[in-house]
């Protein structure tokens, strides 16, 4: 089954776990989901190979950054019609505390999804979801 | 002890184990400007249909290539954590080729360090492709809180235990 399939496959059954497993920066961070009804929860698992700050432990300010934006065009394209993958315009991002080296959560919101472009904020967290150790917001292109 | 700019780049770049994994390398540090290089993987592919790289791995160079560039910089072993990164997506990376990233420490003062980037492609002609620019923005902590043995790591060029081969 190509990608595009894959993705129709995943947008009309729901379970978008085989198409994570086609994307191969998912792979390298680890990026999981899971759905509850409408709602998605992105999960980041405790991963050697993620963290930068080797004394603090902490996760590499990058890879938190790759997870929230994966986890941005994930939700649109499980909100799109088409089969096409949303292209980043822009991202911008604040840490709020350091990612320790332990288990992520990210949860989107699609404050805007026009037929071109879209406004996703995404907030991560670790330990409780009212202290964030980062927000950021992304615009995606969905049609050129 | 006097390290030079990219010595003391390479040794903190070495230290962060993900960087490892992506195989990012300092190709040149001088004062304010550094250039990083991101190599073309199979892994870090966000596109299978095009082989395009995720941007996610763009946003791990731009703020390592800024973050290593504030700390090659700044006078003592400082270790600064990112305040914010803004990034700029112009168009998408071509695929099999490697991405570099320029760096430039725009102002130091006494809590933030203001920092600008943009990653570009070589392409076969002279002119180079701009795929992405980031402005970043870190905290200072002092001098104080960097841990020993971290200091340790740059000063005796000691690489991570995790990132030995």
């Amino acid at each position: 089954m190509s990608f595009e399939q894959r993705l129709r496959a995943a947008q009309q059954s729901g379970d978008f776990e085989p198409l994570i497993a086609d994307i191969p920066y998912a792979r390298l961070i680890g990026l999981q989901l899971q759905r509850f009804g409408k709602d998605v929860l992105f999960c980041l698992p405790k991963n050697e190979d993620n963290i930068g700050n080797p004394i603090l432990p902490a996760i590499h300010g990058g890879v938190i950054g790759g997870f929230m934006e994966l986890s941005a065009s994930l939700q649109l394209m499980m909100n799109m019609d088409t089969a096409a993958i949303p292209k980043m315009i822009d991202f911008s991002l604040d840490y709020l505390r350091a990612g320790r080296h332990q288990d992520t959560f990210a949860e989107c919101q699609v404050w805007r999804q026009g037929s071109r472009v879209a406004n996703v904020a995404i907030t991560a967290w670790q330990t409780e979801r009212i202290s964030p150790i980062a927000t950021a917001r992304a615009h995606f292109l969905l049609k050129p | 002890m006097s390290l030079s700019v990219k010595t003391r780049a390479e040794r903190f770049v070495s230290t962060l184990r993900h960087c490892q994994i992506l195989g990012l390398t300092v190709e040149h540090a001088a004062e304010e400007t550094l250039v990083m290089r991101l190599p073309y993987s199979q892994s870090i592919v966000g596109n299978p249909l095009t082989g395009v790289v995720h941007g996610g791995s763009l946003t791990t160079l731009m703020d390592t290539a800024c973050g290593t560039a504030v700390f090659a910089v700044l006078p003592g072993f400082e270790l600064c954590p990112t305040l914010d990164l803004r990034m700029d997506y112009m168009k998408a990376a071509t695929p099999d080729r490697d991405l570099l990233a320029e760096a430039r420490v725009v102002r130091v003062a006494s809590s933030v360090v203001f920092t600008q980037c943009d990653v570009y492609q070589d392409t076969d002609g002279s002119e180079r492709d701009l795929v992405a620019r980031c402005s970043a923005t870190f905290m200072r902590i002092g001098q104080d809180m960097t841990p020993a043995d971290f200091r340790a790591r740059i000063e005796e060029g000691m690489t991570a235990p995790e990132s030995e081969q």
